[in-house]
């Protein structure tokens, strides 16, 4: 309440002050007779030298910006396409901030200098097709060298993954992530959104999932009528519903009809050989965990409203948009712990977070991402699961020893390959 | 019928007004532009308020705030702390009212209205009802908006670009339920009302123009509003399809923008469409908008900078073609608000190109300001500040779109405060320098008063000093990695201190800042009240200006001229021309013999 009273009256007294203030100006000017229209030259000097000061103040303030924060917290760019980025974004800044500078300069020293004094007349200069030319060409000489550069990094960073690229897909949802692998076969098991239930989250299509579905919409799960009880409630001549309640039944039973009809033709065209891909995939709800130096392919979903996956230190982002998968490939160059070393920084974590207005606990919307060396990535590795629920490197045990360190050696190398550029 | 139907019909008959026509159903288009004004300025004052609210969460996140709790009560402030929904209820309503009230209608429909016919020398607008109906469907589209901030579940909380499926499905937020409805129904209203008004624009100049008024004669002023009403016409239709088709969706079950989509534990049946459509049909009109709101604060701009450097625009036809240029490239470089959204990447290096190109005749104009204030004397009016202050936003705004269109440097920065940053200064501050820049001026002929010059000055410079101690931080808050629309950012809190830190300092600093400038803003707003009533009065022609609008008198009268409409003989910019008596020679003035027209 306190402070409330003083915000007032800071405010009333505010009022109080200008109006008055005004009151004597407005009694000067009676007595002076001076008109609002004339600029008095004390007020012309002192506006001109206002501009120069303005720019002085507005420059130590970019300067001591650049000082304090210019280095943006971000670290180095931790993906091979980042580097690039980084590189042509401070080219870019060079250029403008010489270009900002320039003009600004010019505006204010201009405004400054050629402010009305008496016995000062104002040159005459409508136009000079020469220097027309001249600033439209040089700004256009600039900007073709920004666009070539630009589409250059543009077409590299977008041109389509090959199959040295490892698949592995994240699903948005509000307000969370999960990353799926593809496996050892490095194919994604395909997926169909009508087939989400509460044991298949990310609608993932395998055979007995499609049944689940199909089950699912026929006699219904927690919180959820199926078909066969919404057609008792409606039939059930005993029953009192409203006609609001008849209504929405209706169409819920309407929907799902439409819903169990479309199931029973993915069924019947479903190949059982298909499973195989689904099955071999290994689902990470909580992190997303990329093996350093290896060349990533991400292919993006959303549940239920757009989310853009947003890794600021891998310079990377893209949009999830529901009902069209969309994708980004990187490569991650530094591990956790490297960059932790980089950034001189022991609690480091690279992060995925949304960056597409998606809901009111959007800003919490996270996770966290690991870059792990070659081993280990390779122990992660044999802590994980697939989707039937065999290990993810699933080797006999006379041949483990031997196929784990070919697998070492082949991260070895993959993490060396970043190492060495 | 025309300019000589006008001519005979009101040149001599002052049919008696009472209060009703004068002040609320005028047709004339002076009133029309002051109501179009004041409204502007209401709802200006309420998204700024909104702004200040959402700041302060951002400065001191989680903190109890007596002033959160006063306006947005225990619903959306529980304890004074803000509601996580209700900071995106405020950042939405904040940037549609900005975007749409304030610096579209609010701007093109005061100087529109008020210069378009005094300047080109017509008796009025071409249809004074329409003109009429233009400012009440405004005006009615402004209620709507603000009362959706008081609606239960909250106003339209998917940010003021309204993407579905957010804005579509009310089990994703609770603002997509009646608040959307209402956010829709006011901009269908208010698309309404700018193609009206638009129209009236577009026909009057085009017809109306006294004789003499080619269209090389014209001042800037018009050139600007002229463009930005062919912009407005062209593209507000679009929006006006894309809300509909989002109202289908919403409430008659199509699927246009929506597709396997499971919200809130229900599996909705929509398959096929797609929300990237929505995004194509919104930023057709989005991007063409962004000039719509700062075309007229350039032409504005261009008027008062020649006026008070006393020196003619330097390159009249240059600028005449950098604004065409730029109204014909808007409509070719919205998908650059689109590269991270899966859009194909060949269309995305089309975009590039063209958005890249808008930045010629964008410097065209920058160099040909310099080039009238070099050399010039210049009289500081508080319009010539905020004109000059425009240059410096249009400049510093400006430059970091030439990183945002580059699409392969738009990937690390998009959707963070850099674009914040970049539109803020170059769209908001340039746009609102210019509307203040053109209250200034026109006052006087608004009001037949004159405002406060030293007051002026106050609101100037604490104005520039809080908007780019405001804004300019922000490039540095988004380069550190601060996605928008983010209620705090904790999410760095527990493995990056460093950057968290950077972030709060800034943001704090941000803050401080944006309360100055609101502070700024009440020198403003009493000198302009304050002036309407007991400013001093104003002389016929209080700048010294060339343009048709000043050779009217001081006292309103419906038709503009009492006697014949004058007739022009020259540009508008024959300030200092050697030779001449005076440093300034109206365009009513004949050429004299020997001397060579411009």
């Amino acid at each position: 309440m306190g402070t409330k009273l003083i915000i007032l009256l800071v405010i009333i007294l505010g009022v109080v002050a200008i109006a008055q203030l005004v009151r004597v100006n407005e009694l000067t000017a009676k007595h002076t007779g001076k008109n609002e229209e004339d600029v008095p030259l004390r007020d012309k000097v002192f506006n001109a030298n206002m501009m120069l000061l303005n720019m002085i103040v507005f420059y130590a303030f970019f300067i001591w910006l650049m000082l304090r924060f210019g280095y943006t917290g971000l670290g180095p760019a931790a993906s091979t396409h980042g580097i690039e980025t980084d590189w042509l974004l401070n080219l870019n800044f060079v250029i403008i901030i010489a270009v900002f500078f320039l003009t600004n300069t010019l505006l204010f020293v201009f405004a400054w200098k050629y402010v009305k004094k008496p016995g000062r007349k104002a040159f005459f200069y409508p136009h000079n097709n020469k220097l027309e030319m001249i600033w439209t060409v040089i700004p256009a000489a600039v900007l073709a060298v920004i666009i070539i550069l630009g589409l250059r990094s543009w077409n590299s960073i977008t041109a389509p993954a090959t199959e040295e690229y490892e698949n592995v897909e994240i699903f948005s949802y509000q307000f969370g992530w999960t990353a799926r692998y593809a496996g050892v076969d490095n194919i994604l098991g395909d997926f169909d959104y009508r087939l989400t239930t509460a044991n298949n989250q990310y609608g993932i299509k395998t055979t007995s999932n499609i049944e689940d579905a199909i089950h699912m919409m026929r006699v219904g799960g927690p919180g959820e009528e199926g078909i066969e009880m919404l057609e008792g409630i409606l039939n059930d001549r005993t029953r009192v519903l409203s006609a609001d309640q008849r209504k929405s039944f209706k169409t819920d039973l309407a929907r799902k009809q439409r819903m169990i009809r479309s199931l029973e033709q993915m069924k019947l065209t479903h190949n059982d050989s298909l499973n195989s891909y689904a099955n071999n995939d290994i689902v990470v709800p909580d992190s997303l965990v990329l093996l350093k130096g290896q060349n990533y392919n991400f292919s993006f979903r959303a549940k239920d409203v757009i989310h853009s996956a947003y890794f600021p230190h891998f310079r990377a982002q893209m949009n999830t948009v529901p009902g069209m998968t969309t994708y980004f490939k990187f490569q991650p160059i530094y591990s956790t712990v490297e960059m932790r070393e980089l950034m001189n920084n022991d609690e480091f974590e690279y992060i995925l977070m949304c960056n597409k207005i998606c809901g009111g606990s959007h800003y919490k919307m996270k996770m966290a991402v690991r870059v792990l060396g070659p081993e280990d990535y390779l122990n992660w590795q044999k802590t994980r699961l697939t989707y039937d629920g065999s290990p993810w490197l699933s080797f006999s045990d006379a041949e483990r020893a031997v196929e784990e360190a070919k697998l070492l050696d082949k991260y070895r190398e993959i993490a060396q390959s970043v190492e060495q550029n | 019928m025309g300019a000589v139907a006008h001519e005979t019909h009101h040149g001599h008959d002052h049919h008696e007004e009472n209060f009703v026509s004068k002040y609320i159903f005028s047709q004339d288009h002076k009133m029309i532009g002051k109501q179009f004004l004041i409204t502007a300025i209401f709802m200006g004052l309420i998204a700024m308020m909104l702004s200040i609210f959402f700041r302060i969460q951002l400065a001191w996140p989680g903190e109890s705030s007596d002033i959160l709790n006063v306006f947005l009560g225990d619903r959306w402030a529980p304890n004074g702390v803000l509601n996580e929904s209700m900071y995106l209820g405020l950042v939405t309503i904040h940037g549609t009212i900005m975007v749409f009230f304030v610096l579209t209608g609010g701007l093109s429909g005061t100087f529109s209205n008020l210069l378009i016919p005094l300047q080109i020398g017509a008796r009025d607008m071409a249809s004074g009802f329409l003109n009429m109906l233009s400012f009440w469907l405004f005006a009615m589209s402004s209620l709507v908006m603000v009362s959706s901030l008081f609606v239960e579940s909250g106003p339209a909380m998917a940010g003021w670009t309204i993407y579905p499926p957010l804005s579509a499905l009310p089990q994703a937020v609770s603002g997509s339920g009646l608040g959307m409805t209402l956010w829709l129904i006011s901009m269908t209203l208010f698309i309404a009302s700018s193609l009206i008004g638009s129209l009236n624009y577009i026909v009057t100049i085009l017809n109306l123009r006294t004789k003499g008024m080619s269209m090389t004669r014209l001042p800037l002023t018009i050139w600007a509003f002229f463009v930005t009403a062919v912009l407005g016409v062209l593209s507000f239709p679009v929006l006006l399809s894309a809300s509909l088709l989002l109202l289908m969706d919403r409430s008659m079950g199509t699927s246009f923008y929506l597709s396997e989509i499971i919200v809130g534990g229900e599996m909705l049946d929509n398959v096929g469409g797609s929300p990237i459509l929505y995004q194509h049909l919104f930023w057709f009109l989005g991007h063409p908008e962004v000039y719509i709101v700062l075309l007229p604060a350039l032409g504005l701009s261009s008027e008062i900078i020649a006026t008070n450097s006393r020196k003619p625009i330097f390159g009249y036809r240059a600028m005449i073609g950098s604004i065409l240029a730029i109204g014909f490239l808007s409509f070719i470089v919205w998908g650059h608000h689109m590269f991270v959204t899966g859009m194909s990447p060949f269309l995305g290096s089309v975009f590039v190109f063209t958005t890249l190109l808008i930045a010629i005749p964008s410097a065209v104009k920058v160099f040909n300001y310099l080039t009238t204030l070099w050399k010039g004397t210049i009289v500081f009016t508080p319009a010539m500040l905020f004109a000059i202050g425009l240059v410096s936003t249009f400049i510093t705004g400006g430059v970091t779109g030439i990183i945002l269109a580059d699409s392969a440097l738009d990937i690390a920065v998009h959707d963070t405060y850099f674009v914040v940053a970049h539109f803020h200064i170059v769209m908001g501050m340039s746009a609102i320098f210019g509307m203040f820049a053109g209250i200034y001026h026109w006052f006087p002929k608004m009001y037949g008063r004159m405002m406060n010059m030293r007051l002026g000055y106050v609101h100037f410079w604490i104005t520039i000093v809080g908007a780019y101690g405001v804004f300019f931080p922000m490039h540095f808050v988004g380069l550190a990695g601060a996605p928008r629309r983010y209620y705090d950012y904790s999410v760095y809190e527990s493995f990056n201190m460093d950057s968290y830190n950077m972030m709060m300092d800034l943001n704090v600093i941000i803050t401080v800042f944006a309360i100055i400038a609101a502070f700024g803003q009440i020198a403003f707003l009493f000198n302009f009240f304050y002036s309407i009533f007991r400013g001093q009065k104003a002389p016929m022609n209080p700048w010294n200006s060339n343009t048709l609008e000043w050779t009217t008198p001081v006292e309103h009268i419906h038709g503009n001229w009492p006697g014949e409409i004058p007739e022009v003989h020259r540009w508008p910019y024959d300030y200092s021309k050697p030779g001449a008596e005076e440093d300034f020679i109206p365009q009513t003035v004949p050429v004299k013999e020997g001397e060579e027209e411009h």
